[in-house]
């Protein structure tokens, strides 16, 4: 029987696939961290990486954008394709993908500059130098961050010195400012307090009429309340983690279809 | 295993639901009983029983609820404390019937029985089995038992149709009979009803298990 009030979204057949992980595999030299991951991210849809500590959420979270490679020893089988393409193939310019692909990370990092110029960085890097495109982007960025009434007149003002929540959505404006198409976001609540989390998750919602957004955390409750779909990672006995169970977030936290999930989600692993 | 709180108010919850099954089953038979001895101050009794049967299902919605805002319940815990706060209201609709059944009694005053009560008896015995049988599969997260319980709601409704013929025929034939034959009718659709939403239980039974809601027969 179809559920005659469909409170959120979990027929997947209209919506377009942005990023696909095919068989992904992420080693650190030896040390296989994830092992064979296929998994979708939709468009324009929040999705959501849980599971314990060390399963590899954050491996696989930087292997969308190749942050991994910074990493010595790191090294990926498998594919990530992005709009059909494979990020890892030869040849592929690894700044466009990370421009294509942002990142917030779990401890706001402003850098230690102004707010204006936090924002303006990456346009910048990629050689935009005229004042009055940047400075609409900064507005633009900083509004989409819902950031722009509380620094619209501090611009000048070293990022340092805004409040944690407050330094959280300046670097998701400063990732926003590149017009990327996918953000990530790894724990980006986990340093802020209760408000300043509902804030963010806000934030996130809106974030994803324009961009699609892959998020691991720690913090089920909250891939609950904002995400359209949720990936849990376990670990095997070798310490690799793989995907137990993806499917729509209403049906992974009400229904789970594996036990490990369901074991997880409600508090009784291990 | 870690959710200690969770799983101790959860296993509480439960034993509450069961002591409210408890009363609600007490009071139908007592009021049937009552009604086959025709004691008004008994069925006076069983309508202030109605009153901390009420009570009881209030208290389990309050802390059900407090379950869910305090303990972020998922998957099976959430849909067994979402089966808790229907079912206890189940069990007070139930509650309902047996003080209808007491104020019947109470409403025919001195009149005498139509005949001696004996399917009506058979029907509440048959309906209170049932509740006991589905809350016992519902605490035991039984899916098997509460697929079956409702199968049995078919004797329920036999003896109501006998009834419910006999009580036709007495009025056809002395006119002078359909005032009382009407309070026992209402008697046994009362029990009738309770049955029916013995099945309403048994379905929240399988939600819990299965996550999946199922219409039984």
């Amino acid at each position: 029987m179809q559920p005659q009030i469909a409170f959120q979204q979990t027929d997947t057949t209209d919506l377009a696939v942005k990023m696909a992980l095919n068989n992904l595999s992420v080693y650190y030299k030896d040390f296989r961290a994830i092992k064979d991951i296929t998994l979708p991210v939709y468009e324009h849809r929040v999705t959501a990486i849980i599971g314990p500590s060390g399963c590899g959420k954050s491996t696989l979270l930087r292997a969308l954008n190749r942050m991994n490679d910074l990493i010595p020893g790191a090294r990926v089988e498998g594919e990530v394709l992005l709009d059909g393409e494979n990020i890892y193939a030869p040849g592929q310019d690894v700044v466009d993908i990370r421009r294509r692909v942002g990142m917030v990370f779990q401890r706001p990092n402003p850098f230690p500059m102004s707010v204006y110029d936090n924002v303006a960085f990456g346009p910048r890097l990629l050689g935009l130098r005229k004042k009055a495109v940047l400075d609409e982007i900064v507005e633009r960025s900083l509004r989409a961050a819902a950031l722009w009434d509380h620094v619209k007149d501090k611009l000048g003002q070293s990022g340092m010195a805004l409040s944690g929540g407050q330094q959280q959505r300046l670097c998701i404006a400063r990732a926003i400012a590149v017009e990327p198409e996918v953000i990530l976001m790894d724990e980006p609540t986990s340093a802020l307090d209760p408000i300043a989390t509902l804030n963010i998750e806000d934030l996130i919602q809106t974030l994803k009429e324009n961009f699609t957004i892959v998020i691991v955390t720690h913090n089920m409750q909250q891939a609950a309340r904002i995400s359209d779909f949720t990936a849990f990672l376990s670990m095997d006995d070798d310490r690799a983690g793989y995907l137990v169970e993806f499917g729509p977030t209403v049906d992974l936290f009400t229904n789970p279809k594996e036990k490990l999930t369901e074991d997880y989600i409600t508090g009784r692993f291990g | 295993m870690p959710r200690k709180v969770l799983e101790t108010e959860l296993q509480s919850l439960k034993a509450q639901v069961l002591r409210l099954g408890d009363m609600v089953k007490q009071a139908m038979l007592d009021a049937i009983e009552a009604l086959k001895h025709r004691d008004i101050e008994a069925s006076q009794r069983i309508m202030d029983t109605d009153q901390q049967i009420n009570a009881l299902r209030f208290d389990i919605e309050r802390a059900a609820l407090v379950v869910i805002a305090t303990q972020q319940p998922l998957a099976h815990d959430l849909r067994l404390l979402a089966s808790i706060l229907d079912i206890a209201g189940e069990l007070e609709r139930m509650g309902d019937y047996a003080k209808g059944i007491a104020k019947i009694n109470i409403l025919m005053g001195d009149k005498p029985l139509l005949k001696p009560l004996i399917d009506l008896p058979r029907m509440a015995e048959i309906a209170t089995t049932m509740l006991e049988d589905a809350l016992q599969a519902f605490v035991h997260d039984d899916a098997q038992t509460a697929r079956a319980i409702p199968q049995r709601d078919d004797e329920v409704d036999a003896l109501y149709n006998q009834i419910y013929r006999e009580l036709i025929t007495f009025m056809i034939q002395d006119p002078k009979t359909i005032d009382q034959a009407n309070y026992l009718l209402w008697a046994a659709h009362n029990v009738e009803r309770m049955a029916d939403r013995v099945t309403n239980i048994c379905e929240r039974t399988l939600f819990t298990v299965t996550g999946e809601i199922t219409e039984l027969a």
